[in-house]
């Protein structure tokens, strides 16, 4: 949920209790108000009534509750003196609105030279159950006028105060330590952005030194022993130019010889991934892929021939990749070189090219592979000590460079690499 | 013919020395920028090996003094970095060939000979050992003035052979230059010896008197018969 969803949510959940329990207290409040001033009234015109009575006689005796709205009778002392100021609702026919309506009521005594009254003031009084009603209504209008208001300030205001952090938030997400793109961070003049940008430029530039440091040491330290390697190997060619060894001697520095190739080609593979990662792979040409395929076929075509292999290769006419050549060859060589060094003998390698992708099948007595692990670097497959474990990382890097999917599958015996390539 | 080695490390700079040495070159050396620049500028070479990263100096600054020489020297430049970069740089400035660090003494004698042979015999570009006449240009076989069927491997073996003759040519190192870059042990290099089986045939059926000999089991050599 995002952040200004889930604050919203959050309010109006709050602003729901809070809203109730306002308007509940509003209600008793306001009609604490109205009854007080109601009874103020009455208590006024009770008075009035009283001190007019105390001069016209005539007014004392007035029992019906006529316009007017009181009654005044004469009581005896006994009444008069357990009687205490009452005020109370009752209903009362209301001409005009054809029904019985609340009112409210005075009731009180008062003396009048040696003579004890009862006077009772009626007034109207507030409907409640309308103004209940009116209160209700007003109080989901404001309940909604304040989710919209909130939402308005949500999603125009917040969401501009909130700007920066999206904008990194965007920019991190397409962040790749290969690239040296860098992050473009907004201007804010909010402190709690400033420090976070601030705080993320850091990081993400030492990440990248850090990254490009340890890059750099491995092409370095792949530089520096090309010299050594190869003067061991030539030393050890010139040896066996001697021509005075025993068969013995031959065969272990032939052992020797090949641990320095061995070496030589761990180190080419680690330079080439450097390479790769250092971005030196930069021109750029439209490869035909379809020719490349039968080049490398045909260059291959004595080992396949010599484990009597066979090719099947079925294409789409002209399928061209926008690529770095020598990358393109890599790939594409390793894929179908790897199939006949793990295809068995006498059986067909299947090579399907389209422009969405290229697909090729081999046969082989091995078990399925790790789909996962086998494109990780020196992960090695216990059958052949020799293997250094960086040919399917490499390509690997390199369908990844030109947004290709490189996957493995094993289907009826047949060990499959497709490269999709978009 | 006469060779210059430009090269600071002393014992890479021996290996060198050595296996052309054999080949009855003769070699001078220069372990220094300045050093290369002096004999440049006084003797005339049929072939330069020129590696890049020299300690007082950047090889490719040598390889501009030449060309603004108008001095026809060939050059092979040779470098650790296998760097694109320094190959397209290199070529563009007018090298004839670039040499990765670590090659096989085989791989440098067979770059070395292409370069005396493009110089020397302009035209007539051919090896020829007793019988056999490998025209190159072409890229045909002559053995006793008869054309003979080759393909395109086969070709490339028998060139390399000739290139090293007298000389053992490993089977690695024969695999690279044969089938390129992306060959390696886990392949197993049994094929190679098929190729071999083929060519032994071709050159004995029109009797050659060339052979090539296996060796230790680890390579082969062209010899005389």
């Amino acid at each position: 949920m995002k952040l200004l969803n889930y604050t919203t949510t959050y309010f109006s959940g709050i602003l729901l209790v809070l809203i109730s329990i306002w308007a509940v207290v509003f209600y008793f409040a306001m009609f604490d108000e109205i009854y007080d001033s109601i009874d103020d009234g009455l208590d006024n015109r009770k008075m009035v009534l009283i001190e007019r009575a105390s001069k016209d006689i005539e007014l004392l005796q007035k029992p019906q509750l006529d316009e007017y709205l009181y009654t005044i009778e004469k009581v005896n002392f006994e009444k008069y003196q357990n009687f205490k100021d009452t005020y109370r609702d009752t209903m009362m026919y209301m001409l005009n609105e054809d029904d019985f309506e609340p009112v409210r009521v005075l009731e009180s005594v008062f003396r009048n030279n040696d003579d004890y009254y009862k006077i009772k003031v009626v007034t109207s009084m507030v409907e409640e159950d309308d103004q209940i009603e009116n209160l209700l209504i007003y109080t989901i209008i404001l309940y909604f006028s304040l989710i919209i208001s909130i939402l308005i300030l949500n999603n125009f205001f917040l969401l501009k105060v909130w700007k920066p952090f999206y904008h990194l938030i965007s920019q991190l997400k397409n962040f790749s330590l290969d690239s040296n793109e860098p992050i473009n961070y907004k201007k804010t003049n909010i402190e709690e952005f400033v420090l976070l940008n601030k705080n993320v430029e850091k990081l993400l530039t030492k990440t990248r030194e850090t990254y490009s440091a340890q890059r750099q040491f491995i092409e370095n330290a792949s530089h520096e022993l090309q010299t050594p390697l190869a003067i061991a190997i030539n030393k050890l060619e010139l040896l066996f130019e001697e021509n005075n060894l025993t068969e013995n001697q031959a065969f272990q520095l032939q052992q020797a010889l090949e641990n320095l190739e061995r070496l030589k080609r761990l180190n080419r593979s680690l330079l080439l991934i450097s390479k790769i990662e250092n971005d030196q792979f930069q021109q750029l040409s439209n490869v035909n892929i379809n020719q490349l395929i039968q080049e490398i076929i045909s260059n291959f075509s004595e080992m396949a021939s010599h484990k009597n292999i066979t090719f099947g290769f079925s294409s789409s006419e002209n399928v061209s990749l926008y690529m770095n050549p020598d990358l393109a060859h890599f790939l594409f060589s390793n894929l179908i070189k790897n199939a006949i060094t793990h295809g068995i003998s006498t059986s067909e390698i299947t090579i399907n090219l389209t422009e969405e992708f290229f697909k090729i099948n081999n046969y082989s007595s091995s078990a399925p592979l790790n789909g996962e692990q086998i494109f990780k670097r020196f992960h090695k497959n216990s059958m052949d000590a020799t293997s250094i474990g960086l040919g399917l990382a490499i390509s690997n890097s390199i369908a990844r460079k030109y947004g290709f999917a490189l996957i493995y599958y094993f289907r009826e015996g047949q060990h499959s690499f497709a490269l999709k390539f978009h | 013919m006469k060779i210059l080695i430009v090269e600071d490390e002393p014992q890479m700079l021996e290996n060198m020395r050595q296996t052309l040495k054999a080949e009855a070159y003769l070699i001078e050396s220069a372990t220094t920028f300045h050093e290369a620049n002096d004999r440049i500028g006084i003797y005339d070479y049929d072939c330069i090996l020129l590696d890049i990263g020299l300690p007082d100096g950047n090889g490719l600054e040598l390889l501009k003094t030449i060309k603004a020489k108008g001095l026809e020297d060939g050059v092979i430049i040779v470098s650790a970095k296998d760097s694109l970069d320094d190959k397209l740089m290199g070529l563009n400035l007018g090298a004839d060939d670039y040499l990765p660090k670590p090659f096989h003494m085989a791989e440098l004698r067979a770059r070395v000979k292409a370069i005396l042979r493009r110089r020397n015999f302009e035209g007539q570009n051919t090896i020829e050992i007793e019988n056999v006449r490998l025209n190159i240009p072409d890229r045909i076989l002559f053995i006793n003035d008869n054309a003979v069927e080759l393909n395109r491997k086969e070709y490339d073996v028998l060139l390399y052979f000739l290139s090293n003759k007298d000389r053992l040519v490993n089977k690695t190192a024969l695999a690279e230059h044969v089938w390129g870059d992306n060959i390696d042990q886990t392949d197993s290099f049994d094929f190679i010896y098929s190729q071999i089986k083929n060519l032994r045939k071709k050159l004995d059926s029109y009797g050659a008197k060339i052979q090539i000999k296996a060796v230790y089991g680890i390579g082969y050599k062209l010899q005389k018969k």
